[in-house]
């Protein structure tokens, strides 16, 4: 084997230490004795037992599953429907500006996203009553917002890769155009879809910034949970909530690649196979 | 066109495989009617003013390089495309502005699109799902049917990215054919194979057409394509149809220089038409030291330029001077390509136009042998000449 340079061995081991160093250490640290969160006390599994009774954090956990759920799904109808017209409309004046214009919020500071929801609903509130006052509902409808943006990458990037003809092909064959689309090209959008609910509801679930100005009284986020207890000082439960996080976080990401390499090698054994057996049909052809 | 020549030799016989079948659809009353059909993307014309009659039955190509409007007029009968300005008639009915779903025509398309979520099975049925009153049981018996006729029954419960390209375009046949269609349409249906399958499947193609008896319309750039499969063909150009015929007169009474051209290897030489008879025409050409003498009559008037077109089959080489005082030239042997079957000579004519003329291998055996740098002598017997005057 060849003798790789130090030098791109030492990055490579830098590299993954900066990405994953904290992550593993404070994995670490949840399993602590200690309250103190830098100091290490032996190990113990309390502060997990000690999350499960926190009602604040529970409560907030659930409000942000909510929240993820709702948001990612209406993000991904409303991004499938603009993708769509942005890739079937064809050309009019002004399509790049639009197209722009629906891509924004990728780049939008947050803290802008946020403040003029706010005002929006705020506006809202007093010109027809709704939404009243603000909670749950408000930060589904922000988050909404932005992930429908990523929504709408994810799945114009999939339906611009997409054989027309397939459809046509359907229509052809005298499906009506909306069944065409519900019944042939909605099942091959589907990778795009569920991976731009995982984005939506990632994102959602991990937002902050924009929850914080939309957000009621009565409706703390996860993230605002653990901003503001870390900003009283950490708690080590902190610690135990992050992991379970990443847990979770990781296993889904597996069992998703386990999903797709397993469609991968089904496929080439198939192929391979259709092969072999197409080879031995004009065989015997040849020699009949 | 205007300016067809109208040979008046023996009259133009079709050689086909089929000479009962080319007869029965000579007489077949008419499928499709396209009538003065214009298509305009803009600016661009893409197809101009096209009228074609395709009787029932017929295996019929549209020929033509790509961006000539033969996909465009093949959508337009599909339904994927509305026409600008004339009218389709399918089976006797206007279907200008008929949906695709209500045509009773289906397409076979270029990139099979099949439908990669559903099994073999599952896209041949599609089409006979969509009426909802066939009943399951004749659904499963005609899907089965389908499988049978291009041997696909083994695979009926593959996906299709599990099956390889011929098989893929197998599929997509009998899922285009399950629903009986009165007319159908195959876009390049042999471009995505490789050679020796494409061969293969060319042949494949007119025994299913010839039992299914469906009238088929197919698009193809490829001449051997056109000629292998098809009963007629029209040779499209820039969007307009340039000639309609069976591919033997295709290729013996082309009307243009771009039909001589594109359907077959041919050698043109421009010249002026000097003696104008009932029964012989005489023309004199720069790049030909004698005149040429052609045993038929044209339509063209004296002194009007026109092209002498000749096959370089039809060519005969030889190292001694001919007698005759019309009908052949003498050049020098620049290059000989060796194919097998036959070689094609290059000669560099004495007025300074190349020749190609091609000989059977067998023939080249016994005659005495002609080498590169050889003088030799060219000539053509006076019922072998087209004249084209455009």
């Amino acid at each position: 084997m060849q003798r790789r340079s130090p030098f791109l061995i030492a990055t490579l081991a830098f590299g993954f230490a900066f990405l994953y160093g904290p992550i593993l250490l404070l994995i670490l640290y949840s399993f602590n004795e200690s309250r103190l969160v830098t100091v290490w006390g032996g190990f113990s599994t309390k502060w997990y037992a000690e999350l499960f009774r926190d009602e604040q954090i529970l409560d907030a956990a659930l409000v942000s599953l909510r929240v993820g759920v709702f948001s990612a799904t209406i993000a991904t109808v409303l991004g499938t429907l603009s993708a769509l017209m942005m890739v079937r409309f064809g050309r009019f004046r002004g399509r790049l500006l639009f197209t722009g214009m629906i891509t924004a919020p990728l780049v939008m500071p947050e803290v802008i996203t946020g403040l003029s929801l706010l005002l929006l609903f705020v506006a809202l509130e007093t010109a027809i009553g709704w939404p009243a006052g603000r909670g749950v509902d408000t930060i589904t409808i922000a988050h909404t917002t932005f992930c429908m943006a990523y929504v709408t990458v994810v799945v114009r990037a999939r339906l611009a890769g997409l054989d027309r003809s397939v459809e046509e092909a359907a229509m052809d064959l005298g499906a009506r155009p909306l069944k065409a689309f519900l019944v042939i090209t909605l099942p091959m959008l589907m990778p795009a879809l569920v991976s731009g609910w995982l984005l939506g509801f990632t994102l959602s679930l991990d937002d902050l910034v924009i929850a914080s100005f939309v957000a009621g009284p009565s409706s703390t986020t996860l993230p605002m949970v653990v901003f503001s207890s870390v900003r009283l000082g950490i708690s080590p439960k902190i610690n135990a909530l992050a992991t379970l996080l990443v847990i979770l976080a990781t296993v889904t990401i597996l069992i998703a690649a386990w999903i797709l390499w397993r469609q991968e090698r089904e496929r080439d054994r198939a192929v391979s196979q259709a092969l072999a057996e197409d080879k031995g049909r004009h065989a015997t052809g040849r020699r009949a | 066109m205007i300016d067809t020549v109208v040979p008046q030799g023996p009259a133009a016989r079709p050689e086909g495989s089929r000479p009962g079948a080319m007869q029965r659809r000579a007489e077949a009353p008419p499928i499709i009617d396209i009538q003065d059909v214009v298509k305009t993307f803009g600016d661009f014309v893409a197809v101009d003013h096209v009228s074609l009659t395709i009787r029932e039955g017929e295996l019929f190509a549209l020929l033509g390089g790509s961006g000539c409007g033969k996909t465009t007029l093949l959508r337009m009968l599909a339904g994927f495309e509305q026409p600008t300005a004339g009218r389709i008639l399918i089976g006797g009915q206007d279907m200008t502005r008929t949906a695709p779903y209500d045509r009773p025509v289906n397409m076979m398309f270029q990139s099979y699109a099949l439908f990669p979520h559903m099994t073999v099975e599952a896209n041949v049925a599609f089409g006979l799902r969509q009426d909802g009153r066939l009943p399951r049981a004749r659904i499963r018996e005609r899907v089965r049917e389908m499988l049978d006729l291009v041997q696909l029954a083994p695979f009926a419960k593959r996906k299709p990215h599990h099956l390889s390209g011929g098989q893929r375009q197998r599929v997509a046949l009998a899922r285009s054919l399950a629903k009986h269609p009165k007319v159908l349409l195959l876009d390049e249906p042999l471009a995505a194979l490789d050679k020796k399958l494409r061969e293969e499947t060319q042949l494949e193609l007119v025994c299913i057409q010839e039992r299914v008896g469906t009238t088929f319309v197919v698009v193809t750039h490829d001449q051997e394509e056109a000629m292998t499969m098809a009963d007629r063909v029209a040779i499209m150009d820039t969007g307009r149809i340039v000639q309609v015929d069976t591919p033997h007169a295709l290729y013996e009474y082309p009307n243009t220089r771009f039909v001589a051209e594109f359907f077959g290897t041919v050698n043109l030489f421009q010249g002026v038409l000097v003696e104008d008879e009932p029964d012989h025409v005489l023309i004199r050409s720069d790049a030909l030291a004698r005149p040429v003498y052609v045993g038929h009559g044209i339509s063209a008037r004296e002194a009007a330029t026109v092209w002498v077109a000749l096959r370089p089959e039809k060519i005969a080489i030889s190292k001694q001077a001919p007698d005759t005082p019309h009908n052949w030239d003498s050049g020098i042997v620049e290059d000989i390509v060796y194919l097998g079957g036959i070689s094609t000579f290059h000669v560099r004519m004495d007025g300074g136009a190349l020749a190609r003329v091609t000989m059977q291998n067998l023939e080249r055996m016994a005659a005495p042998e002609i080498t590169w740098d050889d003088r030799v002598y060219l000539s053509w017997r006076h019922d072998n000449i087209v004249v084209v005057t455009s």
